[in-house]
């Protein structure tokens, strides 16, 4: 049996990555003596996972598409114990933030992180980023292929790119591999979705252009149908373009979305193909060899035969009412019978959106050697999740989880709020965005009234720069600075779901940090009193505008 | 500014033996000159007829395919990094080694530092124009900097995925 069911990395791997911890020491090492300037050293810093940030320097590690072992999972927990203050924090992109390294600890932090084939490459800087994609790949019941076997290969290609280590700006790429995109590919600079077209092939659909940040734009599709062998060919086109033409005269208009806004999906799919055309026969083509070997890797677990019907599970239901709740808000169905999805919340009542203790870390590990085969997901939600656990089991991980804090039955509720760090941490930041979802969190914390409202995702960001993707959230809440005063612009009906992907609509002037609560209070209620039979928040939204939400939030202020 | 060729003993800085022609200058009928890309385009004919060799320097957004069709006449191009974050010569010169075969040598100048090399060597750079202290000893280590490449580029070098196709295979056979 293999340790894990995803990429294990080979010498290869394992040498790039000590050398580049090798490289990074002796960059700290001339940083320190004074013969790299902090202007030629934070590019390098950055491309290692280092930024500077309020109070300290802040490394982000990179969990590539969300997937970890039981066993990495552990080594964070020890790292964030001997290099940081004991916790970390799971951001929206399926990285972990260690929020108070020292500069001269930090290729010892790399170096610990190596020892269990991890790295923090490329989590900042003007390349392209670590790749997400669905928390759910390998496990879901909707799943047409595993997109992580897309995600590892683009990986690969792009670390330590040597024509794409300096683009215009930041370049993030997203696969879903279900109808039901759990990865938001349409807010992405490129979003890949595996479908299954006509002749019964499974290729990609290249979305291109997408983005939140202060310059929100929906992606538009640059190529249909992309056969699978062809991905790394036509990947390395559409950068190249994007490096040789995107805008570089203006750090807020650098991104590839501005490039496709300004010359039209239709050039810029030109102008890809055009270059396509002379790389297509190269070097990069995939070969089925190639292709099969790393698909082997993610070969899915043989999970021994589990029973559906469990009466354990059925009369913990019955007679307790948050695991009843629990079951359906947390469990998600799996392709194998007997087996279900179990997404651990990490938004108890009042706490920090994303944060686990080096404690709670090795705990959710334990959980996942005990029930689900050594595993765990990272989701883009700020939540973690145990992919392979039997029905059976299901109480037994509920109690477990429980005593960790991790067993809110709130996954897509209210109180599963996403928040970036804001201004607690962030140097970017105008405005707090911790505090905010506690207040919020805190105020609809019984569990019963979350299930009342249902599907609600309130997202947060403490500037303009969108970390907490509150563009597409149902509820978007963005902190903004008015004359050293903390105000929060609130916007409704932003969705990531694919084919209904909407960004939120502002409601009107920015409100004060003490009001956030009652105004998210009042456009609740007004969507109590308005939902007709079946309609999630974003539903009733959709059907009668803004208009009643605003009157009604403006008037209780 | 200190020039640098790969392959020359560890920081050795080497003498640059063209002559850059400004844009209104006459063209001397021969020994080594380099021209911009608005004067190679403006008087190709004669810069051809002469005896010596010719060079040209690009600004990173000048199209590398103008050349494509004279990439054996050429000896010398330099790509130019305004900054050392402006990465849009690297695209330019895989074009010009791996798209158009241009043998001559690739010269960087501007914001070229040391740790770029690896990248640059990568792309088919040659030869380099830094103000860096320890830029040439650099250089002399930056070939072996990383074993392993995930990319096949105009280096030559393997990438993983083919090293691992080759050892599956042996193991087969």
């Amino acid at each position: 049996m293999p340790d894990t069911y995803f990429y294990r990395y080979d010498d290869y791997d394992r040498t790039l990555v000590s050398e580049r911890v090798d490289q990074f020491r002796d960059q700290v090492r001339r940083r320190l003596a004074g013969e790299l300037t902090e202007e030629q050293f934070k590019p390098l810093r950055l491309t290692n996972g280092l930024y500077l940030q309020l109070h300290a320097y802040m490394l982000r590690v990179a969990i590539p598409y969300g997937t970890l072992s039981s066993r990495q999972l552990r080594k964070l927990a020890d790292i964030s114990r001997k290099y940081d203050r004991g916790y970390g924090h799971f951001t929206t992109r399926q990285n972990l933030q260690l929020n108070w390294i020292k500069l001269e600890d930090a290729p010892d932090a790399l170096a610990a992180l190596a020892e269990v084939d991890m790295h923090a490459l490329q989590t900042s800087g003007n390349c392209i980023r670590n790749v997400t994609a669905d928390h759910f790949a390998g496990a879901a019941a909707d799943e047409i292929e595993d997109p992580r076997i897309w995600a590892e290969i683009v990986r690969q290609w792009s670390t330590l790119h040597p024509e794409f280590t300096f683009l215009p700006r930041k370049f993030k790429i997203a696969i879903t591999g279900s109808p039901n995109d759990r990865a938001a590919v349409r807010v992405h600079d490129i979003g890949l979705r595996l479908w299954r077209n006509e002749q019964g092939e499974v290729g990609f659909e290249v979305i291109v252009g997408g983005g939140l940040g202060r310059t929100p734009m929906i992606g538009k599709t640059l190529r249909e149908f992309l056969p699978k062998n062809e991905l790394l060919a036509y990947l390395e086109a559409t950068l190249r373009v994007y490096n040789r033409y995107g805008r570089r005269d203006n750090l807020y208009k650098a991104r590839i979305k501005i490039l496709v806004h300004e010359v039209g999906v239709e050039k810029m799919r030109a102008d890809v193909e055009a270059e396509y055309a002379e790389t297509r026969d190269g070097l990069l083509g995939l070969s089925d060899e190639t292709i099969e070997a790393i698909s082997q890797q993610f070969a899915p677990p043989d999970l021994p035969p589990r029973s559906n019907l469990a009466g354990a599970v059925e009369a913990l239901r019955l007679e307790d009412r948050d695991f009843a709740l629990w079951l359906k808000s947390n469990v998600a169905p799996h392709r194998v019978k007997g087996y279900a999805i179990v997404t651990a919340s990490l938004k108890p009542a009042g706490a920090p959106p994303g944060d686990a203790s080096a404690v709670q870390m090795e705990g959710v590990a334990d959980i996942a050697d005990a029930y689900s085969q050594g595993e765990l997901r990272v989701s883009h939600e700020q939540n973690l999740i145990f992919p392979h656990v039997a029905i059976e089991d299901l109480p037994a991980v509920y109690a477990a989880l429980g005593r960790l804090g991790f067993a809110e039955a709130n996954v897509g509720k209210i109180t599963d709020i996403i928040a970036c760090p804001g201004l607690d941490y962030c140097a970017l930041a105008n405005a707090r965005s911790i505090p905010v979802a506690q207040r919020i969190s805190s105020h609809f914390a019984g569990l019963a009234r979350q299930h009342d409202i249902g599907d609600l995702k309130i997202k947060i960001s403490g500037c303009i720069n969108a970390c907490g993707h509150h563009h597409v959230g149902h509820i978007g809440i963005l902190g903004v600075d008015k004359n050293g005063v903390e105000l929060y612009q609130i916007s409704l009906g932003g969705d990531v779901d694919f084919g209904k992907t909407a960004l939120g609509t502002i409601l009107g002037p920015a409100v004060t940090a003490d009001k956030v609560v009652e105004a998210v209070d009042s456009l609740v209620t007004t969507y109590l009193d308005s939902r007709g039979d079946g309609e999630r928040f974003v539903d009733t939204f959709r059907r009668i505008g803004a208009e009643p939400f605003k009157d009604r939030m403006y008037a209780a202020l | 500014m200190p020039l640098y060729r790969e392959g020359a003993p560890s920081g050795l800085v080497v003498e640059d033996p063209w002559l850059r022609l400004a844009d209104d200058a006459a063209v001397p009928a021969d020994g080594m000159v380099l021209v911009s890309f608005a004067r190679w385009r403006e008087a190709r004919a004669a810069l051809l007829a002469r005896r010596g060799p010719v060079g040209v320097v690009l600004a990173n957004t000048d199209p590398v395919e103008a050349l494509a069709a004279d990439v054996s006449r050429l000896d010398l191009m330099v790509l130019h990094f305004p900054k050392f974050s402006d990465g849009r010569a690297y695209s330019q010169a895989r074009l010009l080694r791996g798209r158009f075969g241009y043998q001559g040598e690739l010269r960087a100048s501007g914001g070229v530092l040391q740790d770029q090399i690896a990248f640059m060597l990568r792309c088919g750079f040659d030869s380099f124009e830094s103000e860096q202290k320890g830029f040439g000893e650099a250089l002399a280590k930056a070939r072996t900097l990383f074993s392993v490449v995930y990319q096949p580029t105009e280096d030559g070098r393997s990438p993983a995925s083919l090293l691992r196709l080759k050892r599956r295979n042996v193991l087969v056979s």
